[in-house]
Order: C-alpha cells, then sequence, then structure tokens
C-alpha cells in the first residue's frame, strides 16, 4: 500500500494536470504513469488482507449466498477510471446540464412541449422511477462495501455515486415543471405511499434486501444491461419528441454513466460465471427471476410509450423487438459459452409484449381518482395509431374497450372502477394481464404456503414467489394495507389525503385539469391547432 | 426455509402481513366477472365470513359492477360460480364461509349470454 502511494504522489503533478496557482513544483521525482497502472494503483494498490481481523469478518455478505470466488484479482474494469478522473468528468457534464437547466427556465421551456399531456411522462418518471435511482445508489453502496474484490468495489462505489447524481439532477430538471404543473411536489412522499408505486418500490426492496451477489445480477446485469434501453431510450427520445430539451440535456449527462454500468453489468456476470461452475444454477435463477420482475416493472414504459406520449417514438412492441429480442437474443447467444441460458418466460413477455401498454393503460383509466398523474381515453387518430401498431390484437381487444367507454363519457357516465384491485403478491400490480394466448381471459395463479393462500399474475411471479416464499409473504400490499386500516382512513378520500394528493389537481382526467387550463392560457389557439392536426 | 439468508433465524424477523387477524373480523375475498374485461382486474372486498351470499348478489357485486351496462341484465340464478377453482352452486341463503369462501378466496362468475362489448 505504501508503494501504491508512493508512486501516486509522485506521479501526480503532471504539467498539464497542475492545479492553477500551484507555483512551485513538489521536489519529488515525477513519473507520469500511464493510465493503466493508475487504475492499479487507485484499486487494488489500495486494498489490503486485514490481520487484525479476519477477512471472512470483514466481508461477511459475499458468501452466504452459496457463490465461489477463487480468484477476485481476474475482475477486469474495461474503464479503468480512477476516483480524481471520475470528479473531472462529472464536474465537466453538471456544468453543461445546469446552463441548459437555467437557460430552459429563462426562456419558459415548458411552453414550448408539445402538449401539457406530456408533463404527466415526467410526473410518472419522477414518481417511479427517480426514487429507484436513490435506491440504486444505496444498493451499490452496500455492494461497494461487501464485496471483498477491489475491482469491483471502485466500480460500485462509482456507480453508487453516478446514481445519487441521477436523482439529483433529475429532482433539479424537473423541479422547473413543478412551478406550473401538477402531482409533482410530493413525489418522496408518494413514492413511500401511492397504491401503484409500491411496484417500483418493491422492485428495488426485493433486491436491496437480496445479498450483494443477487443485488449485482438484479440491477447491474437484469435492469443495467439487459432492460435499460427499455427504460432509457424511451425515456429520453420521448422528451426530444416532445420538446423537453432539459430532460434530453439530463440524458446526455448520464449517458456515459449509463455505459459504464453496462459494462459493470456484463463484467458482473461473466466474472461470476467463469470463476467457478457451481455458480451457473444460481446466478440463472436469478436472472431468470430478475428478468421477469424488470419486465413487469417496465410496463409503466410501456403505457407511457404508448398512451402517454404526446408525439409518439415508437410503439411498445416496436421496442421490445429491437432491445430485448435483437439485442437481447444476440446477448444470450454470446452467454451461452457459460452455459446461461435465456431468462425463463422471456417468450412469454415478448407475446405480452403485445397486450401490456393497453391493459396498464386501462388500469390507470379506471383508476384516474386515485392516480398522481392525469389520464385520458385516447382519441380518433391515436386509436387508428394504436390499430396500425398492434395489427394483431388492437381492435379485437382493446379498441372496443375504448370505443365503450368513450360512449360512456359522452352520456356523461365517464367509467370509474370504485373498487380496490386484486393484486398480485409478487410484482403488486393489479392482476388484469391476460392468460398467455388468450388475451379474453385473466391469468389466475396461485400457490398454498403455511395455510394461506397467495395470487400471482403470472407463472413468472408464482415461481419468484415459490423460489422464497419466506420473504414475499411480507409484502406491503397497498389494498391489503388499506383494507387492515394502515392508510389513513377506510374511504377513498382519506387514503389520498394519506398519499398528501391534492385532490381535483393532482388526480383525474387531463381534460378539466388545472394543468391543461395552464396550457390554454399559455396556447389560446391550441385546441383549434389539434383538430388541425 | 428457501430464503438464503445471512441470518439463520431470517423467519423470526419477518411478518406476514395479509394473516385474516389483520383485517378487524372480515376475510378478504376476490372476485372477477369473466368476459367484462372493462373491469381491469378482479375486485377485492373485505367482508365478514357470515355475510349471506345474497347480499354479494342483490348489494356489493351490482353496486361495484354497476358502472358496466351488462349489470342491470345479469339473471343471478343463471350465474356459472367457480369458487376458488371448483365449479359451484352456491346457497344465497346461506354465508359465505358456509359455501366454502375462505380468506383470499378467489370467486370467478360468467353472466350467460352477457359478453360484454367484444369481452369489455
Amino acid at each position: 500500500m505504501i508503494d501504491a502511494l508512493k508512486s501516486l504522489f509522485g506521479a501526480r503533478p503532471a504539467p498539464a494536470e497542475a492545479v492553477q496557482g500551484e507555483k512551485e513544483a513538489p521536489k519529488m521525482t515525477a513519473k507520469k504513469l500511464g493510465l493503466r497502472q493508475r487504475y492499479e494503483h487507485m484499486t487494488r494498490g489500495l486494498d489490503w488482507e486485514t490481520t487484525y481481523q479476519k477477512m471472512d469478518d470483514v466481508f461477511p455478505y459475499d458468501s452466504f449466498e452459496g457463490i465461489k470466488i477463487k480468484d477476485w484479482s481476474a475482475w477486469e474494469d474495461p474503464f479503468r477510471l480512477t476516483m480524481d478522473t471520475y470528479w473531472k468528468f462529472q464536474a465537466e457534464k453538471e456544468r453543461k446540464l445546469y446552463a441548459v437547466i437555467d437557460s430552459f427556465a429563462q426562456n419558459n421551456g415548458q411552453t414550448n412541449l408539445s402538449d401539457a399531456r406530456y408533463a404527466n411522462v415526467l410526473k410518472l418518471f419522477l414518481t417511479g422511477v427517480s426514487p429507484l435511482e436513490y435506491q440504486a445508489h444505496r444498493g451499490f453502496a452496500f455492494a461497494g462495501r461487501h464485496l471483498r474484490g477491489a475491482g469491483p468495489r471502485v466500480a460500485s462505489q462509482m456507480q453508487s455515486l453516478d446514481e445519487l447524481r441521477h436523482l439529483q439532477t433529475q429532482v433539479h430538471t424537473i423541479s422547473h415543471y413543478n412551478k406550473f404543473f401538477d402531482g409533482i411536489g410530493e413525489f418522496p412522499h408518494m413514492h413511500d405511499r401511492v397504491w401503484y408505486l409500491s411496484v417500483p418500490k418493491s422492485f428495488f426492496d426485493d433486491a436491496r434486501s437480496a445479498g450483494p451477489f443477487e443485488y449485482m445480477i438484479a440491477i447491474g446485469f437484469a435492469f443495467e444491461y439487459l432492460l435499460t434501453n427499455l427504460l432509457f431510450v424511451p425515456f429520453m427520445s420521448g422528451a426530444a419528441y416532445n420538446g423537453d430539451m432539459s430532460t434530453v440535456t439530463f440524458g446526455f449527462s448520464a449517458q456515459s454513466d449509463e455505459s459504464r454500468h453496462m459494462t459493470l453489468g456484463i463484467e458482473v456476470i461473466k466474472f461470476l460465471l467463469e470463476q467457478h461452475p457451481d455458480n451457473l444454477p444460481i446466478v440463472q435463477k436469478w436472472v431468470d427471476k430478475w428478468f421477469w420482475r424488470g419486465f413487469r416493472v417496465l410496463g409503466l414504459v410501456a403505457m407511457m410509450m404508448d398512451y402517454m406520449l404526446p408525439k409518439k417514438v415508437m410503439s411498445w412492441k416496436e421496442a421490445w423487438d429491437i432491445y430485448f429480442v435483437e439485442a437481447g437474443g444476440s446477448l444470450f447467444e454470446d452467454l451461452a459459452r457459460y452455459g446461461l441460458k435465456i431468462p425463463k418466460y422471456a417468450d412469454v413477455a415478448t407475446e405480452a409484449a403485445e397486450h401490456i401498454s393497453h391493459q396498464n393503460w386501462a388500469i390507470f383509466y379506471q383508476y384516474t381518482h386515485a392516480a398522481a398523474f392525469h389520464t385520458w381515453a385516447p382519441d380518433k387518430e391515436h386509436l387508428d395509431w394504436l390499430s396500425a401498431k398492434y395489427p394483431n390484437t388492437f381492435d379485437k381487444y382493446y379498441r372496443p374497450r375504448w370505443e365503450l367507454w368513450a360512449e360512456q363519457e359522452k352520456e356523461g357516465k365517464r367509467f370509474y372502477n370504485n373498487a380496490l384491485p386484486q393484486l398480485c403478491q409478487t410484482c403488486q400490480i393489479p392482476m388484469g394481464y391476460t392468460e398467455p394466448g388468450d388475451a379474453s381471459t385473466i391469468c389466475f395463479r396461485e400457490t398454498q404456503f403455511k395455510g394461506d393462500t397467495y395470487h400471482f399474475c403470472s407463472d413468472g411471479c408464482k415461481d419468484i414467489f415459490d423460489g422464497e416464499p419466506e420473504k414475499y409473504v411480507q409484502a406491503w400490499l397497498p389494498v391489503q394495507q388499506i383494507f387492515q386500516g394502515n392508510c389513513g382512513g377506510p374511504t377513498v378520500p382519506d387514503v389520498l389525503a394519506w398519499y398528501n394528493m391534492n385532490v381535483g389537481a393532482d388526480n383525474m382526467d387531463y381534460v378539466g385539469s388545472p394543468d391543461e387550463k395552464i396550457w390554454k392560457e399559455w396556447h389560446p389557439d391550441a385546441d383549434a391547432a389539434r383538430k388541425a392536426v | 426455509m428457501s430464503v438464503t439468508a445471512i441470518t439463520p433465524d431470517y423467519v423470526s424477523h419477518t411478518e406476514t402481513r395479509d394473516l385474516q387477524k389483520n383485517f378487524h373480523g372480515n376475510m378478504v375475498v376476490y372476485f372477477h366477472w369473466e368476459e367484462h374485461l372493462a373491469f381491469c382486474a378482479a375486485l377485492a372486498f373485505p367482508l365478514p365470513p357470515g355475510m349471506p351470499f345474497g347480499a354479494l348478489t342483490a348489494e356489493v357485486l351490482p353496486t361495484y359492477y354497476g358502472a358496466h351496462p351488462d349489470m342491470a341484465k345479469v339473471d343471478w340464478t343463471q350465474v356459472i360460480w367457480v369458487i376458488d377453482g371448483e365449479k359451484a352452486t352456491p346457497d344465497f341463503s346461506k354465508s359465505l364461509e358456509e359455501n366454502g369462501l375462505h380468506h383470499k378466496s378467489l370467486v370467478r362468475f360468467w353472466t350467460p349470454g352477457l359478453h360484454g362489448r367484444a369481452g369489455s
């Protein structure tokens, strides 16, 4: 370690990097190190074998999951980023981002959105996704503390800081919209309480209450590598298509971090599979589980793409085919040499890509009174777009549903669901998904455990429960919690008050909302323009 | 125990959240009206186990499914019931419990002749 420090300090004041105003060069002979050497010194060089305490006592978490590591030094980090360089890069990106956010605010960028309906995408993102960045920050801090290899620890530490930065920059980017639109200001409170936000929240709670290796496969591999393009690309290109330049800039600012995260995710899985053949079944089980859990959470993105973006980027089905079927397919061809198979139920997920966006938006449409963003029924042009994008399913199953609701709305009987829905014990989503291959029948699965019945939306969610029933019997299911009297009271207004929901502003349809009112003030001719299109 | 945990007494640190005793004398029962997917999922209700089954058909279901135009046309004597996966002929004068319902039972029902708007 001392050697490492000596070489580092010896190497520090290379002229190009010299701090301004530092007049005297240190007397030590400067020997400039290459990037690789610097990285070696700053990671492994700073690591040591403990002697006062046993290594197993210092790192108690990295063995109980059954993963066998023979040689931590075999870890390869292609980025070889050191902490000092990391700060420099991030500071530069922050400067650019905040300059754009400032100019967006000064130029009233919010008035140049495609339509105020777009703001609901940001509400969903801020309440549902941004708090996951914070959870990821804590999860990677945990992995960075508890994995005993210096390479993955440093990479996890940097990712932990990235995730915290992403939360902060998202909050700062979206805070500008909070001056004009409802449903934004209470996002952390809502994330912990609102019924549908238990879906992303419990996803991360599940990952963070696992061991560090499962966490790395869950978030590092399955979420950040396998499924990340299905989250990030739709939101960022959705922002670009709809005039939200501040979110686009946030996207650029996070992009280089994301590519580092993807590299960490793929390195983790290769490393575990190369270290010991006994790791394969454990890793496969995690890949199966976290693929399915991620797929369920991404259903929120699916409905965002197909229903919430005023200007559409592409359909969820198209995105799924590009980013999962094609890209994921070739990834698993590559991983086949380790014996790893494509996740169980990937075929079911691909079939469901024809349905989930419609099923999810229908849930929010009928529970609009309990949603912290606005909903709307698709207009004729939108319905035609959906018919064209989903020729096998939309006209058969979903168009009649929207037409029924449109008729009811016209008669002044807008359709609401006034009861609470059955939830899946694992993903916590209302059980609105249909049987694989039969979109006219809801898929019901159940398990008996210790004399109680547990219900699931799919074989994927049932398998996950059956794998660790003692974990999922603890699930905090919002509907059950309301019935038990733990959510502010027995009536819907009681519960909404407990959510800190500003009733009449945050919830209900876009049409008639304060959001619509302010948009019309900015664009008095908006209706005419919409109709002309 | 199937959870791989660092603590051998993992279960003793956990709480099964939805035991019937937590529902203040009620049990949770799920109902699903088949071929009417305008209702996105089965509906959940906390109900007293001693409530007569007939109260469901007279009150609970017509109220909460009333937003669908088909509900007014339902002939409850013709309805096909499946309780927890088994075809059943509930006795409307007997209680939920006497009709075999338990905490977190799932009751699916079909209304012959009424198929919604193309299943919605």
